[in-house]
């Protein structure tokens, strides 16, 4: 498929994505292809397919789509870093909840059940409450004993768990969120051992006998010639 | 059904393009010889644009990563996994053998672990040791000079030991370890564990004009760009046509079966071309399987004849016999002395720079045979998953709550980031007759072709080895400072054990030896009852040893090509 034919495509079977994205954050329909186009990164033809049949369903209301985007905002603050928004939070749990079915049911569930819980204790739906109501909701359900399995906890308890984690992963694994989290690879480099600085703080160095047979990187260019024991010499 | 047969006869045809593939292609083409390649997957290019995978952000994939279209996450470089849709396989009893296939030029080599391990001097007699399993037909002196060239030409870091039964080579230079790979050759070493620099086929240094050097980004598993690491379409496929070889590629090509003439001689293969779903034939005067292990046997299985009633090579009755695949045991652990650490680019190569070969013996021990250990852990790039019980460490420090919401899950981040180690035993399994891949007589795949179905069950030594494993990482973890991430598997779960089939390394269908009774093929991979097919994958193999397999597939496919070379011109076949 030609490039061009593969945008018009991507725009005309993905709708529920674009509505999702212009219900939400009110962003230009040239904006919505770019960012439709842009998962270019060596997928097979049926993955490619698989991807547009799951960007053309859409699993939450425009409703529920503002809950969790205010929910996860709340589990993760915006900083001088970025946002959940920044991250595209919001739109991986879409995506997320199509691609693994199993999330769906509780998804919803846990949607739900927060409505009503605003409903009865406030009287309102949680996304008109006070953020310190808010807050107050998510402190019965935000905690669990690690010591513990999750699977033992209420379907509350376990549904905040799962939104905390995506919320985690889409952010952390995003371009702001790599940053922050301070990951510096994925770029070509030249590995020459852990910083100095480093090796002092644990108390550890490298030995010479190990270091001596180690790539000297100022001749990896060199082609490599053997003698016949095996002994590189150049 | 019709069969559209191509009228050309090939001095070769190859099935399958993996590492044995990829070897024959490159030895059979350089001398001259025609060859048609036949592959089930689509053709692939580390270095194409549309295909690359490499150098990407998990952001660039919608699933950042994730692992729902292929088992090792959308970035990784396979084309398939344990589970294909259309091509299921079945098992007998309670058997649970994980067959993994990967469809695409180059199979599964555009993905692995790039660890390779020469086997040794005993690995080859085995039995001859402790009575166990069967001797190979050849020694380690036949096959060295061909592990010398593959290592020549392919390319292969690590350094000279002088060690009994891990054998030197030529080498490139190995980097400098990693923090926690430090932190391991420190405690492994409290426990009398060895710990050598690993030997992985990734360039550190220049090795020809063709092929780039090392740049650390860790990705070995999704194929270089840059050629610097083996895959078999980079190193041995693409040179071969390069150097003006006959190769007619066919790609998208399920091979059904080999075919054969009224005097039980092959006399090429029929296919399915996935494309238009229809079946075709090529002639060749020699057919060289190297579909993978289980696949390959497979063929022979279903290549029935008059002449061959019971499969092509299969007059023992041994084809899909003695399956085996490397025991597997894991554990991993969180090193307190790692939080909150200074990050830097901790990529390095695609795999550990350290590891540990069998160090002990076993006639000291209550198992047979040994494993190697594999270390992994570090500053790693985040993918689907990370963040996940971002917390949960906490209880490594005494408390009881979890979880919870705002900026304090940011700090943990970064607080328990990198702060991991894993350990991972690969050892050697005994081969077994009982434990095997057969036709299953009532299932076919989505083109019709009959499936395999597996028996498949540990043996006691297996188990106690898995056990061994675990005992070791508890002592090293132990020695680190460390907490292990979870409890020690006991006797209920077989100590951990891997299921069969999970660590890739499937072995032994169609094994070798000297007696056409009690084994498939000869001491060069060729069929005792057909002298012009050949079996060039894993299927050969006697034993496993604890190494990893791809390192051995090669050099005994080069020097089995050089013996079709070498009776095409004396016209023995």
């Amino acid at each position: 498929m030609k490039r061009r034919d593969s945008i018009k495509n991507i725009a005309l079977t993905s709708i529920g994505f674009s509505v999702f994205l212009e219900s939400c954050y009110n962003v230009s329909r040239e904006k919505i292809t770019r960012s439709l186009t842009r998962y270019e990164y060596g997928r097979t033809k049926e993955e490619k397919l698989y991807d547009d049949k799951l960007f053309d369903q859409k699993f939450f209301s425009n409703d529920e789509l503002l809950s969790l985007d205010k929910i996860c905002n709340l589990i993760l603050p915006p900083n001088e870093y970025g946002s959940i928004r920044d991250a595209e939070v919001v739109q991986l749990i879409e995506f997320m909840a199509k691609d693994i079915p199993a999330y769906q049911e509780p998804l919803k569930n846990g949607l739900k059940w927060i409505d009503k819980e605003s409903q009865i204790r406030f009287e309102k739906l949680f996304i008109d409450l006070s953020e310190e109501n808010q807050k107050e909701i998510f402190d019965e359900i935000a905690y669990y004993d690690p010591n513990k399995n999750i699977s033992d906890y209420s379907e509350e308890i376990q549904w905040f768990n799962l939104v905390r984690n995506l919320t985690m992963t889409g952010y952390f694994t995003s371009d702001v969120g790599i940053k922050e989290l301070g990951y510096k690879g994925n770029t070509p480099n030249v590995w020459d051992g852990v910083p100095q600085d480093v090796l002092d703080q644990y108390g550890l160095s490298y030995e010479k006998e190990w270091i001596d047979k180690c790539i000297d990187q100022s001749k990896r260019d060199d082609v490599a010639v053997w003698d016949q024991d095996g002994n590189l010499i150049t | 059904m019709e069969i559209k047969e191509n009228p050309k006869e090939y001095d070769v045809i190859i099935v399958g393009s993996g590492a044995g593939g990829g070897m024959a292609t490159k030895i059979l083409s350089e001398a001259g010889l025609s060859i048609a390649l036949v592959e089930a997957g689509p053709y692939y290019d580390p270095a194409n644009p549309e295909q690359m995978t490499q150098m990407k952000w998990p952001y660039e994939s919608p699933r950042r990563g994730g692992s729902t279209t292929r088992p090792f996450g959308d970035f990784d470089q396979a084309y398939g996994g344990w589970d294909i849709e259309g091509e299921p396989y079945s098992q007998v009893g309670d058997t649970d053998f994980r067959w993994f296939r990967s469809r695409m030029l180059g199979g599964r080599t555009n993905h692995w672990g790039r660890i390779s391990l020469r086997f040794g001097p005993n690995d080859f007699k085995k039995k001859s040791i402790d009575g166990l399993g069967e001797d190979w037909p050849i020694s380690y002196d036949d096959i060295k000079p061909y592990y010398d060239k593959v290592d020549k030409l392919i390319g292969v870091f690590g350094t000279n030991e002088n060690l009994p039964n891990d054998p030197d080579g030529f080498f490139l230079p190995p980097p400098k370890p990693r923090l926690h790979e430090l932190f391991y050759t420190k405690a492994a070493r409290k426990s009398n564990v060895k710990v050598i620099p690993s030997r992985l086929s990734v360039l550190t240094k220049r090795i020809n004009k063709d092929r780039g050097v090392c740049f650390y980004c860790n990705q070995c598993a999704r194929s270089c760009m840059a050629y610097a690491d083996f895959s078999s379409g980079s190193v041995l496929i693409f040179p071969a046509q390069k150097s003006g070889g006959q190769i007619d590629m066919y790609v998208n090509s399920m091979v059904r079966t080999v075919t054969t003439n009224s005097e039980g001689k092959a006399t090429g293969v029929s296919f399915i071309n996935k494309e238009d779903e229809k079946e075709y034939k090529l002639n060749g005067k020699v057919v060289v399987l190297a579909a993978s292990a289980c696949s390959s046997a497979r063929i022979l299985l279903n290549s029935k004849s008059k002449q061959h009633p019971n499969g092509l090579g299969n007059s023992s009755d041994l084809v899909g016999k003695y399956l085996h695949d490397s025991t597997g045991g894991d554990m991993m652990a969180f090193i307190p002395e790692l939080i909150d650490r200074k990050t830097y680019n901790e990529d390095g190569v695609g795999g550990m720079h350290v590891y540990s070969p069998w160090w002990l013996d076993n006639k000291n021990l209550d198992f047979a045979r040994g494993y190697h250990i594999e270390v992994w852990g570090g500053l790693g790039a985040p993918s689907y998953g990370t963040g996940f019980n971002v917390n949960s460490f906490n209880k490594f420090f005494g408390l009881n709550k979890a979880g919870g919401y705002g900026n304090v899950l940011r700090s943990d981040m970064k607080k328990y980031y990198g702060s991991t180690i894993g350990l991972s035993g690969r050892g050697e399994s005994i081969a077994q007759k009982t434990n095997y891949c057969e036709i299953d007589p009532k299932k076919v795949d989505k083109f019709g072709v009959p499936v395999l179905r597996f028996n498949y069950k540990w043996t006691e030594n297996e188990i106690k080895q898995a056990k061994h494993m675990q005992d070791t990482f508890e002592e090293v973890i132990h020695n680190m400072n460390a907490i292990p991430m979870w409890n020690k598997p006991g006797k209920e779960s077989n100590y951990g054990i891997n299921k069969p089939g999970l660590i890739i390394h499937e072995v032994g269908t169609t094994r070798m030896g000297n007696d056409p009774k009690n084994s498939v093929v000869n001491q060069y991979e060729q069929l005792h009852d057909v002298p012009n097919v050949f079996v060039v994958d894993a299927g050969p193999f006697v034993s496993q040893a604890d190494k990893n397999p791809t390192w051995t597939i090669m050099a005994l496919a080069w020097r089995s090509s050089e013996y079709i070379i070498d009776q095409l011109k004396k016209q023995n076949i």
